[in-house]
């Protein structure tokens, strides 16, 4: 049986198994040898396809089967493609692009053209251009939310290194409306509220401080100093430098503008420092790296701090007010990632 | 000619209705005090600030946070004049126009009228106290001197400018709660309903409540909730029995008034909800807000959005233009213009300009002279219609 079984198997192989039915397994033993050079249309009836085979082995035999050829097929015309790439040397068509999901994204009509005047008139005048302006200097409180475990203290202990001129307060179950007058009255700009779940911190509220706008985050991926493999020593206390990657958009614009707001505006080039915020397919990843040159066009880097991902839930106009305060932009899942291919940042 | 980073940002808080507006469908205001025509048949925006280019429209006031009230002329297509209307604190919350008086109300409370608007005199025909915290102030439209007023923490009031003193009708508070709180009070929103003396408010507490100032309850007739974030606009349909609320969230909800229940949603905006209008005999509905994009929906075979067009600057108020036919083209740009007989003034004048449909530069110049405490202005539906 196993071997008339592996004859049929060979004999078979040459046909689309896919159009083999079922009973035709016992009806073709006899007629296999004659049957395996050419395929039988009685043998096929049409529209048949391997998943209506109830037998499980079988089936599963018939789809392995199946699979071997199509890679074979697709090798085959792979090797074709490449004689030919080859055989017409330079005169070869250039290569397709591949197709990824950045590149098919779709055109939003918010992108802000650099050299658009009302754009800019509208960022001169609002609540980040006193600091773009230079007529104030960052200064920021961390907090959490009430009772924060190791992890997430860990956390707010390292961004304070990054991030100059910061502080670190215990929030003591002290609600974030009484907190804000009294962070104006001292003189910061910036409010970070690191939230925790299961001792694991989960979100981000970013609130500028005397009247600006509160993004609230989503905070994924956290890794602490000990967990980068690799990394540097310490960060020093110079200045760093921020990259803002990929921030096209209106919104995403207004983001990055209050990510920049976050450090002073005079980086110390001799720290060698630089803070990242990368924005991809809606996603920031933060990093914070060392680098040094090795000649004109080699660069050296090394992870320091904290790394983390963040996704904007929504953008409120005034300081934190969930419930009474105006959303300048709110993520709705719906209606707005129906799309893959649409992004908002 | 620009100034670097003006002191003073205005931003445009009401829109008046612009009667005769040409080619524009809707007029929006922005928080940096850009004045906005839309076409929607072309997906075409131009802005206008205070030494815009010429456009045709009849006129619409625009109340600014500096405390002026800005005349811009749509035939014209520039501001013609300004005044300034002290008194008070606050930004305006309510423009509105009456027998060639202007009537404007700040934040503060103070209701003032001011003379025939040629005059720069600074004393008001007549001023009254409503109240502190207003948050808005509306005309009714069939007639001119009645004005409803309400606010924060500050009752509806509907007042008669010929009459006395005192306000006609005075909203009394519900019922206190099922755990016999004092439900507080917080009127975003005043609509007048066209046929009858009603009046219908909505709330930041996400409540929508209809008056009757005929029946001896003063209290409200009707109310329902929508939402679990404050209400900030909302406007009646074409029918007269329901209006559309939207909150801070840019959910969009109908809300049906004989019964209180809610008919339907309208999907698409992303941010606070800040200026609605329906169109009084097509079942659109134009609203925008603080996601920088004007939209267009049909309320009803089938609900769905219409038109989106992105503006760039977060949008404050808007107005729908008040002419009849919406599917004229405009002229082609190098023609001169081909007036109706709506226009009334400067035919001459129109012929003689380019119809240009570029977009302008904003001016920033407007600030000089001005005291620089509010930021937001308001745009008032200015004159009746033709």
């Amino acid at each position: 049986m196993e071997k008339t079984g592996g004859s049929r198997k060979k004999g078979l192989k040459r046909k689309s198994a896919a159009e083999e039915p079922q009973e035709a397994a016992v009806g073709e033993d006899g007629a296999t040898e004659s049957g395996g050079q050419a395929p039988k249309a009685s043998a096929f009836p049409p529209g048949f396809s391997i998943s209506e085979i109830k037998n499980k082995q079988r089936r599963h035999l018939m789809f392995t089967r199946w699979k071997q050829q199509q890679r074979k097929e697709k090798l085959a015309a792979k090797k074709k493609l490449k004689k030919e790439r080859e055989a017409l040397g330079d005169k070869a068509p250039p290569k397709p692009i591949p197709k990824t999901i950045d590149n098919q994204r779709v055109y939003d009509e918010t992108t802000v053209d650099p050299n658009d005047e009302e754009v800019a008139y509208d960022e001169a005048t609002d609540e980040f251009a006193s600091y773009f302006n230079r007529q104030t200097s960052p200064k920021i409180l961390i907090t959490t939310s009430d009772r924060p475990h190791g992890r997430t203290v860990r956390l707010c202990e390292q961004l304070s290194t990054v991030i100059p001129n910061s502080h670190v307060y215990y929030r003591r179950g002290l609600a974030l409306k009484r907190i804000i007058p009294q962070c104006i009255s001292r003189d910061f700009t910036d409010l970070i509220v690191i939230n925790e779940d299961r001792k694991t911190p989960n979100g981000l509220i970013l609130s500028h401080l005397p009247n600006g706008p509160t993004a609230h985050f989503k905070m994924s991926s956290v890794r602490l100093r000990k967990e980068i493999k690799r990394r540097g020593k310490d960060p020093t206390e110079h200045v760093p430098e921020i990259i803002l990657n990929n921030f096209t958009t209106r919104l995403g614009h207004s983001v990055g503008r209050m990510f920049a707001s976050l450090f002073p505006h005079n980086p110390q080039f001799i720290g060698r420092q630089v803070a990242t915020f990368h924005n991809q397919r809606d996603y920031i990843f933060f990093r914070f790296h060392r680098y040094i040159f090795k000649s004109e066009k080699k660069v050296g880097i090394q992870e320091l701090g904290p790394r983390f991902t963040l996704k904007l839930r929504s953008l409120q106009k005034g300081t934190f007010d969930s419930k009474y305060g105006e959303y300048e932009w709110v993520h709705k899942p719906r209606e707005m990632d129906t799309s893959r291919r649409k992004f908002h940042l | 000619m620009t100034c670097a980073a003006p002191e003073v940002r205005l931003s445009v808080r009401s829109v008046m209705a612009a009667a005769g507006a040409r080619w524009n469908h809707v007029w929006v205001g922005t928080e940096t005090g850009i004045l906005k025509g839309v076409n929607l048949r072309r997906k075409q925006a131009a802005n206008f600030t205070a030494a815009g280019q010429p456009r045709r429209e009849e006129a619409i006031l625009m109340g600014c946070a500096d405390r002026t009230v800005r005349h811009f002329s749509i035939e014209e297509g520039r501001f013609r004049g300004q005044r300034h209307c002290p008194g008070g604190e606050g930004t305006f919350r309510g423009l509105a126009q009456a027998d060639g008086t202007l009537i404007t109300c700040v934040d503060s409370g103070v209701l003032r009228v001011w003379g025939d608007d040629k005059e720069t005199s600074s004393d008001p025909v007549l001023e009254l106290r409503v109240g502190p915290g207003v948050c808005r102030m509306r005309q009714d439209p069939v007639h001119p001197h009645v004005v409803a007023t309400g606010g924060k923490e500050n009752a509806l009031k509907v007042w008669d400018l010929q009459g006395s003193e005192e306000p006609v009708f005075r909203a009394k508070n519900v019922r206190n709660d099922w755990l016999d709180l004092r439900v507080p009070i917080w009127d975003q929103d005043i609509q007048f309903l066209p046929e009858s003396r009603k009046l219908v408010t909505c709330t930041g507490y996400h409540q929508v409540r209809v008056y009757d100032p005929a029946s001896p309850q003063r209290r409200p007739v009707l109310e329902a909730t929508y939402g679990e974030y404050p209400l900030t606009a909302m406007t009646l349909t074409p029918g007269g029995n329901s209006v559309i609320v939207g909150n801070t969230h840019g959910q969009l909800a109908e809300i049906d008034l004989r019964q209180g229940r809610l008919l339907g949603c309208l999907k698409g905006l992303a941010g606070s909800v800040r200026g609605l209008q329906c169109h009084p005999s097509k079942p659109l509905l134009a609203s925008c807000g603080l996601d920088r994009i004007l939209r267009v929906h049909r309320i009803r075979n089938p609900r769905g959005l219409e038109h989106k067009v992105y503006l760039k600057s977060q949008l404050n108020c808007l107005l729908l233009s008040g002419r009849d036919n919406w599917e004229d083209e405009p002229p082609e740009p190098p023609e001169p213009a081909k007036l109706s007989s709506e226009d009334t003034e400067a035919d001459e004048l129109w012929a003689s300009l380019e119809a240009a449909a570029k977009r302008q530069r904003p001016d920033l110049e407007q600030t000089s002279g001005v005291v620089p405490t509010g930021r937001r202005k308001k745009k008032r539906p200015g004159s009746a219609s033709p």
